[in-house]
């Protein structure tokens, strides 16, 4: 919306959302709004004067049904229709939910919006034992903020190594150690088989043990939702597609952008990224398209993370094969591994170490050629490096 | 609350207050002041909430972690009064305070 208006478009504008809440931030709920650190106020993103201009409307708690792209209108929850010229998806994703036995038991949390973490807290006590399911972003977060507030925290990883699919093996070491040290127990390779209790959660069934907790956090990934533009007839394979230019799908007055969407990126590969750079450049991305003024969208994805005194930051995409080049020293708590391919950095994961993310992220972008032997000697200046 | 100004880089100012305990790049983001963009929220981890403290306010302000130090480096048309906003915790001795924001933040 600020793009569009950015843009001169001085049209209507409807915003559509089925929870109760204006636009929020997300990141900061499994960090600093869970461990009470940022109150609610805080993760708005816009003043309410900005949705309050006379051509705006926010329509909340109302859920987009329906797209009837023949007549070009979106039949709403409450019944109504609203007419459109230009519509963008951007309905993100939902957590993919557990089917095992015992899933339903109140005490079983998830962790996506503003109600599952207000639902959550009061359990967060000095002292309660809290089991994780799932060692990903999410798990891992809550692990660092729940062993912070003196809780007894276990976490069940089905695959061999934590932040499996967000980052390389060595990362993965490192942040199983950090939080090993804090205190977290981790049981890897150990697929949660059901949760016990009458009325309520008592224990979570694992690898043929028993362990007994008092609430649980499933942090298994996200499914993207898709469902409106599939039943429009857009095209989807797990996730919307839309083009590389600017976001428009196979309907040219419908533009999708964000955790709900699958795109081309610049590395050749068919991608949906689930992270806030994203969403926020595919919807600067989509606006230009739709004021007539697309641009190939090229953008290096960043993500970061923050548990206990460290902060990822990741720049690029690493695929499977790339040559990996650590710079600086795990246990000093400041390094970066990078990930070199066809010569070039493809991919920097930097713990606190902003020079070696930011230099990363300029050298992915103008894809200069680097020497690992010096990417990797830390008496030389990451500004030097090239 | 404190007063903060900001003012664009076209001249444009804005006198807004600010409610203590907020970042000052929250102050701008929430009341729709345009110039700071803040992609990450204010996690210091994007440098798009780049501002020029104006003179005699710096010493007053916290200083600045090694991560802002280093983010900060790496801004556009840095300056000795270059500070990222979302590290500016507004307090009452801040009441007044003048900050600048950069033509752009990329």
């Amino acid at each position: 919306m600020a793009s569009l208006r950015a843009e001169g478009f001085d049209g209507g504008l409807t915003l559509i959302g089925d929870e109760p809440f204006a636009p929020y931030q997300r990141p900061p709920l499994s960090k600093a709004y869970l461990s009470g650190a940022m109150e609610r106020e805080r993760l708005f993103l816009k003043a309410e004067a900005f949705y309050r201009e006379p051509s705006c409307e926010l329509l909340l708690g109302v859920t987009a049904v329906t797209v009837e792209r023949e007549a070009k209108r979106v039949r709403l929850s409450d019944g109504r229709t609203l007419p459109y010229d230009k519509l963008l998806l951007a309905t993100g994703s939902r957590v993919r939910r557990c089917t095992i036995p015992g899933c339903e038991l109140p005490g079983i949390f998830y962790l996506r919006g503003i109600a599952d973490v207000d639902a959550m807290r009061p359990h967060f006590i000095s002292g309660a034992r809290l089991a994780i399911v799932g060692a990903g972003y999410i798990g891992l977060e809550v692990a660092a903020v729940a062993r912070k507030l003196g809780l007894e925290v276990t976490v069940f990883e089905a695959l061999d190594r934590v932040m499996a699919r967000a980052v390389s093996k060595p990362l993965s070491e490192f942040y199983e150690r950090v939080h090993r040290d804090a205190g977290v127990r981790f049981l890897l390779n150990t697929p949660v088989e059901a949760f016990d209790g009458t009325g309520k959660l008592v224990a979570v069934r694992a690898g043929s043990q028993r362990y007994e907790a008092d609430f649980a956090l499933v942090g298994i990934g996200i499914v993207p939702n898709v469902e409106l533009a599939q039943e429009a007839g857009l095209a989807c394979n797990d996730g919307v597609l839309v083009d590389q230019q600017c976001g428009c799908t196979i309907d040219p007055v419908i533009f999708a952008a964000g955790d709900c969407t699958q795109h081309l990126s610049r590395d050749g590969k068919s991608v949906r990224l689930e992270c806030v750079q994203n969403a926020i450049d595919q919807a600067k991305h989509a606006a230009l398209a739709m004021v007539g003024k697309p641009a190939p969208y090229r953008e290096v994805p960043w993500f970061w993370s923050d548990q206990y005194d460290l902060k990822l930051q990741i720049a690029g995409l690493g695929w499977p094969g790339d040559q990996l080049v650590l710079r600086g020293d795990p246990a000093a708590r400041k390094f970066a591994v990078f990930h070199l391919r066809n010569g070039a950095v493809a991919a920097v994961e930097a713990v606190n170490a902003a020079p070696e993310y930011m230099i990363g992220r300029k050298l992915i972008t103008e894809g200069i050629p680097v020497s690992p032997e010096r990417l990797a000697d830390t008496a030389i200046p990451m500004k030097n490096i090239v | 609350m404190p007063k903060i100004k900001y003012i664009e880089h076209s001249g444009k100012e804005h006198e807004v207050e600010v409610p203590l305990g907020w970042s000052v790049m929250e102050g701008a983001v929430k009341n729709l002041i345009p110039g700071i963009d803040a992609d990450c929220g204010g996690a210091c981890a994007c440098a798009t909430c780049h501002v020029y403290v104006e003179p005699g306010w710096q010493g007053k302000l916290p200083p600045k972690s090694d991560m802002e130090e280093t983010m900060l480096d790496f801004a556009q048309e840095l300056q000795p009064n270059s500070r990222l906003s979302c590290q500016i915790k507004v307090v009452p001795e801040l009441d007044g305070l003048v900050v600048r924001t950069p033509k752009s933040q990329h």
